[in-house]
């Protein structure tokens, strides 16, 4: 992976096909993400978003059965090419998951542990202040930074998550439902979050709330159950405004305005 | 949609009532399995400290004034030990003199040395705790009439005496420290071997190992290893590490030449294989209750598997793995058919000094106290079973502080 790169993708899949032993989840996927754009991932339950999601940092691996075929590029390289390390995929590509899930440790040692295994020199206290700031979390923690990080709240320990990825300074955040186990005023919170991080940030989310995708996003991939098969697929890849004002497909009008079954 | 029917208004109060009757019914079930558990372990404690305490009715072989002149608590080193040297057979004043030089010996030891072997207590009989507390006048008169000459006397069998003597071939003068200092070195080299090959083995089949046939295989087998008897082990460690590897288990490639395979290496190996299927089942059963999360969150931030483990995965698993050893402890502390097998002494008064000496262990010593036919060993044998019960909980509260020592905080 060379870091010099002059198009304005940071990420994009080539006819990305996920299987799940024989079955194929998803299908046929061509994805160009722009970086520092936020691109949402709707569609109804079970077409395969997070499968989608997990793809790109290659969590999917840890499936034992899971095999890809396609391409994933960033730089120009095939993520799941031989001599890739999925390690330093993970480094570059962050993660954001469903249910907040901070370790049993301290706020201080949740952000400091990732850096530290992936050899950060430099300050630790600053690092952690920057990440914490830059989740919009530092004012509230400041003075407990040794207290467990599980006597947070619910939409804390998410922003901590998230003060933990961008301490290792990903290119890509992946979020996979990040607000859903979360109360509205955190959730808004999280939103607010999202638009921040945009300026650094490449961010993909999954989200089942059609209002969040709207809200947010920059561009809106529609997936549904598609075919024999029954694989998830994109159906329409465009401008948010334009999926949610004016989609293309006929699914996608049914599925945004609530008429899908 | 077909109709189904529920109790109508009036039966429904009859229906909820019998529910209830019904609960309460597996409650008492519940209650009654609770309190024959209860009672049963009582019983068994009762009848151990029963026999640990109680009237000794003894008179001496040689009357204690005739021995010396002077009283024989105002004897001095010298005195004792000259008239040890004079009463004993040269034989018998040669062997002791072997075991510990008699100057190096303290005046209340000779002395002891004087009651046992020239005095020579001659116990007529014993009496049980229940028996002395609550029938005491009765054994008084039992004791005048059948033993005139006898002193009676109340015993605490438990003495500290008991704790810190070796073994002897007199009850009175008997005591466990050879046996539990056996017992500990066993322990010792038993989780020296287990918890480590054991936390390997299960992080391995944990968190490594594909859920292939082979895997299946393996993990079948040790889960059937915890249920094998424990005399199969014991033929294994006399098969392995007494017979084949009898150079290592004697110590002769140390330059240990005094002793054959069967030393307190060879039973904390064969120990240590024992409890093996229990560390290991403990400690996976443990790995497995971290949650996947955790190990995600870990991943995410891109750690390596291995870091993964050791940061996460290990640290809070810790405290189920170190029950896990508790348990191990616990069984390789009472366990007593391997030993026999790889060859425990049945007599032995020199402590262990090292893991290719000579042992006894606790169980081993009850078990040979049980099966003599003098009553005054039973009751040292009752109290050798308070002091592996004592030193059992001694263990496992030292497992369990550590384990609150490493709990993580959060």
């Amino acid at each position: 992976m060379q870091s010099e790169n002059n198009t304005q993708y940071a990420i994009e899949t080539k006819d990305l096909s996920i299987f799940y032993g024989n079955f194929e989840a998803v299908k046929d996927v061509n994805l160009k993400i722009e970086r520092q754009k936020i691109t949402a991932i709707i569609g109804p339950s079970g077409c395969g978003k997070s499968t989608l999601l997990r793809a790109f940092n290659r969590m999917n691996d840890f499936v034992v059965t899971s095999s890809v075929k396609g391409e994933i590029l960033m730089h120009g390289t095939n993520l799941y090419s031989r001599d890739i390390d999925p390690v330093e995929v993970r480094r570059r590509i962050g993660m954001v998951f469903q249910k907040p899930n901070p370790f049993p440790k301290s706020i201080y040692e949740n952000i400091s542990w990732g850096a530290r295994i992936n050899g950060f020199k430099g300050n630790m206290d600053d690092l952690v202040e920057q990440s914490l700031r830059g989740a919009a979390l530092w004012e509230e923690v400041k003075d407990k930074l040794q207290e467990s990080a599980y006597a947070l709240s619910g939409g804390q320990q998410q922003r901590l998550c998230i003060a933990r990825t961008i301490a290792i300074q990903p290119e890509i955040i992946l979020m996979d439902e990040p607000a859903s186990a979360l109360d509205p005023i955190s959730t808004l919170r999280i939103e607010e979050l999202m638009q921040e991080l945009k300026k650094n940030y490449t961010i993909l989310i999954v989200t089942h709330n059609m209002q969040q995708a709207a809200r947010v996003s920059d561009y809106t991939a529609m997936m549904m159950l598609y075919g024999e098969t029954r694989s998830g697929t994109v159906i329409e890849f465009d401008d948010t405004k334009k999926i949610f004002t004016n989609p293309k497909d006929k699914r996608t009008e049914d599925y945004v305005t609530g008429r899908f079954g | 949609m077909a109709k189904y029917t529920y109790p109508e208004e009036q039966d429904l109060q009859k229906f909820v009532a019998a529910r209830y009757r019904k609960a309460w019914v597996w409650q008492i079930i519940f209650l009654a399995s609770l309190l024959i558990a209860i009672i049963s372990l009582s019983a068994l404690l009762l009848n151990v400290i029963d026999g640990a305490f109680g009237y000794v009715a003894y008179d001496y072989k040689t009357d204690p004034a005739t021995v010396s002149a002077k009283p024989l608590d105002e004897l001095s080193q010298q005195e004792l030990i000259a008239l040890l040297q004079s009463k004993l057979s040269k034989g018998a004043y040669n062997k002791l003199n072997n075991e510990t030089p008699m100057e190096k010996r303290s005046q209340a030891d000779l002395l002891g040395l004087v009651y046992e072997r020239i005095i020579q207590i001659d116990t007529q009989q014993t009496y049980s705790l229940s028996n002395s507390l609550l029938h005491k006048a009765e054994i008084e008169a039992e004791v005048r009439e059948k033993y005139p000459e006898a002193r009676l006397e109340f015993r605490n069998w438990l003495s500290s005496h008991f704790l810190t003597s070796p073994m002897s071939s007199k009850a009175e003068f008997a005591g466990v420290r050879t046996a539990a200092l056996g017992s500990l070195w066993l322990v010792g080299i038993a989780i020296a071997l287990a918890l480590p090959v054991g936390v390997g083995a299960a992080i391995y089949l944990q968190e490594y190992s594909r859920k292939n046939f082979i895997n299946r295989l393996i993990q079948t087998n040790i889960n059937n290893l915890a249920g094998v008897p424990s005399i199969v082990y014991g033929m294994l460690g006399l098969a392995i590490f007494v017979r084949a590897w009898e150079a290592f288990t004697s110590g002769s490639i140390f330059g240990i030449t005094d002793s054959n395979g069967r030393t307190i290496m060879s039973a904390g190996l064969t120990m240590g294989i024992l409890v093996l299927p229990v560390v290991i089942i403990n400690a996976q059963e443990a790995i497995k209750a971290v949650p996947d999360s955790i190990r995600q969150a870990a991943f995410g931030v891109g750690a390596t598997k291995w870091q993964t483990v050791w940061s996460h995965v290990l640290p809070n698993a810790l405290p189920g793995i170190l029950t896990g050893s508790i348990l191990a402890m616990s069984r390789a502390v009472g366990e007593t058919a391997p030993l026999i097998i790889v060859g425990a002494s049945t007599f032995i008064s020199l402590d262990p000094n090292g893991p290719f000496s000579k042992f006894t262990a606790l169980p081993i010593q009850i078990y040979q106290w049980t099966a003599r036919a003098q009553p005054e060993f039973h009751n040292i044998a009752a109290a050798a079973i308070i002091a592996l019960l004592a030193l059992l909980l001694t263990l496992n509260t030292t497992a369990i502080l550590l384990r609150n020592r490493f709990q993580r905080r959060f």
